[in-house]
């Protein structure tokens, strides 16, 4: 259960990290390669700024939860704006580009802020002792011998993340721009022909994608420390997660999220999480071969 | 039967002058000019891979002007950004139909009508010339029949209120019941003064409708006719569109 619970918020993480990578790869049929670094940057940032801001730590960390975010989303329109569109979104040559973005904010992290991981604190950290059937009761007096517990900080980024997931449901599938998102993905030169601005949906749509890891990575934070080679993890995981669920396909991203985030947790806490990592890849491989739009994917990418 | 209705003063609302175009470094439309007057129908005639298509997708500005001037109403279109192109009034109806897979009919129909701000009055007018698409509002635009899916393009193009409709094959793969119901639709917003550029392959079908017919040969013009002048004389349609 304690494995379920960490598994829960590596997959609540991940889930956003991932839906940020689809959701680019969906729309612009860009491979982003630089998706891990727009997470790293967000967890840097969410550290500078609840460094500089006194008082209370939840006072800076709600600061960074919504600045860092931002930051990083417009760091990726611009990048969006000078490098992408000027190589016309070509699928090929855009993988190279998101390369060279990712060792350039890589190595400007490495040289501003330095190589030391640093820890950011969490707003709130109440320790939680879990009973072993009352699920829901949850009571600080309650301590289990085997230390069966968790902290409150955890369960709020599972329920951050869900609320957050339903949020870019809501807007893909109830708001006009979902609407023109979802037709600049079925067909970009149709979209133009009924007026659809495309290059802006793209910036926009790669402004998101990279906020969505800014923020999956400052939810973070507090458990992991923020590092300048933090980004590999996670990018590699979002791939694995893309390719299971279907590339560009939102609820295939969110499931595949959670079986890989729940079944990294639960192997890495009973065995190891290299062996966590081999079945992942192993699962990937499966999946290409037998299913290659992955499974929920439709044909025709 | 009334035939030719002109347009009172006879201004070109659709006009290409001198157009050169192509995709990337090959050139495929060269010096090419046409003009379809409002109330018009002209039809665009020539073999497979003439340019006909090309064409289209130059207007729409989705193929760059390599040169040459492309105006709607006497305003230049040619040098706005592509997605400016509809928003002046031309609805583009493409060859195979290309709808936005994944979006039901109602989205489909949504976007049309978002181009120029169209109301919810004009998405009545058009679902009355398509009854059947009512019946399928809620249905993913791929899972339509073939002759739903024709219905639905052009009834998405309608949904902008265009001055000038390009039509690229729309009969293409349709039952005759479903050719003729195109093709009152096509009659009528030709009444309404709408300026009409169709692409067709089959001969006898454009020349029950149209007014001119433009032969396009290698992306140059050919001679322009009135369809009158064709179906007294056959033998020119066979030099260009041969068998
Ligand atoms: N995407 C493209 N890239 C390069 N060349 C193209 C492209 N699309 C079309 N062409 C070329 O442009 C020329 C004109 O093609 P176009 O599609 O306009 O023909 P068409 O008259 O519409 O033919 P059809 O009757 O078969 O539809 C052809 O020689 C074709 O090979
Ligand atoms: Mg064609």
């Amino acid at each position: 259960m304690l494995a379920t619970l960490e598994g829960s918020v590596t997959a609540a993480v991940l889930a956003l990290t991932a839906v940020g990578l689809s959701l680019v790869f969906g729309v612009m049929r860009v491979v982003n390669i630089a998706h891990g670094e727009f997470f790293m940057l967000g967890a840097v940032i969410a550290y500078v700024l609840t460094r500089a801001i006194s008082g209370h730590p939840a006072v800076g960390f709600a600061v960074a939860l919504v600045v860092a975010p931002v930051l990083v989303g417009v760091l990726a329109v611009v990048a969006d704006m000078t490098i992408l569109k000027r190589l016309d979104y070509d699928p090929e040559r855009t993988i190279v580009a998101t390369i060279g973005l990712l060792y350039i904010i890589q190595q400007l992290t490495l040289m501003s802020y330095g190589p030391d991981a640093r820890p950011v604190e969490a707003p709130f950290n109440t320790r939680l002792a879990l009973p072993w059937f009352e699920w829901g009761e949850n009571g600080l007096a309650m301590y289990w011998p085997w230390g069966l517990s968790t902290t409150s900080y955890k369960l709020a980024v599972i329920g951050a993340a869900v609320v957050l997931l339903c949020g870019i449901w809501a807007m893909m599938a109830r708001t006009r721009i979902g609407l023109v998102m979802r037709a600049t993905q079925a067909d970009r030169d149709m979209a133009q022909a009924f007026g659809i601005p495309v290059e802006k949906v793209y910036a926009m749509v790669f402004g998101i994608g990279a906020g969505l890891a800014a923020m999956a990575a400052v939810l973070i934070v507090p458990i992991q420390q923020a590092h300048y080679l933090m980004g590999a993890d996670p990018l590699l995981l979002s791939f694995i997660v893309v390719i299971i669920g279907g590339l560009g396909s939102l609820p295939g991203t969110v499931v595949a999220a959670i079986l890989i985030g729940l079944s990294d947790g639960i192997i890495s806490v009973f065995f190891s999480p290299t062996l966590a990592k081999i079945l992942a890849t192993l699962l990937v491989g499966l999946v290409l071969v037998f299913r290659p739009q992955g499974l929920f994917g439709t044909r025709g990418v | 039967m009334p035939r030719c209705r002109r347009p009172i003063l006879g201004v070109a609302m659709l006009r290409l002058e001198a157009v050169n175009s192509g995709y990337g470094r090959a050139q495929v439309l060269r010096d090419l000019s046409l003009e379809v007057q409002a109330g018009e129908i002209l039809c665009l005639l020539g073999r497979n891979g003439a340019g006909k298509t090309t064409t289209m997708q130059t207007i729409m500005g989705l193929l760059p002007l390599m040169s040459g001037r492309i105006s709607l109403d006497g305003e230049d279109i040619g040098s706005l950004p592509a997605h400016e192109v509809p928003r002046r009034g031309i609805g583009y109806i493409p060859q195979g139909r290309r709808l936005f897979a994944g979006l039901t009919v109602a989205q489909n129909l949504e976007v049309g009508l978002m181009t120029r701000g169209s109301g919810r009055e004009v998405l009545e007018e058009v679902l009355e010339l398509f009854p059947r698409l009512r019946e399928r509002m809620g249905q993913k635009a791929q899972t339509l029949s073939g002759g739903e899916q024709q219905m639905l393009a052009t009834a998405r193009a309608l949904c902008l209120r265009p001055k000038a409709l390009l039509l690229d094959e729309p009969t293409e793969g349709l039952q005759p019941s479903m050719i003729e119901a195109i093709r009152q639709v096509i009659v009528k917003l030709r009444a309404d003064g709408v300026a009409i550029l169709l692409v067709e392959q089959r001969v006898d079908a454009v020349l029950s409708v149209a007014d001119r017919v433009a032969f396009i040969e290698n992306g140059r013009n050919g001679e322009i006719l009135s369809a009158e002048a064709l179906r007294a004389d056959h033998s020119i349609v066979d030099r260009y569109v041969g068998v």
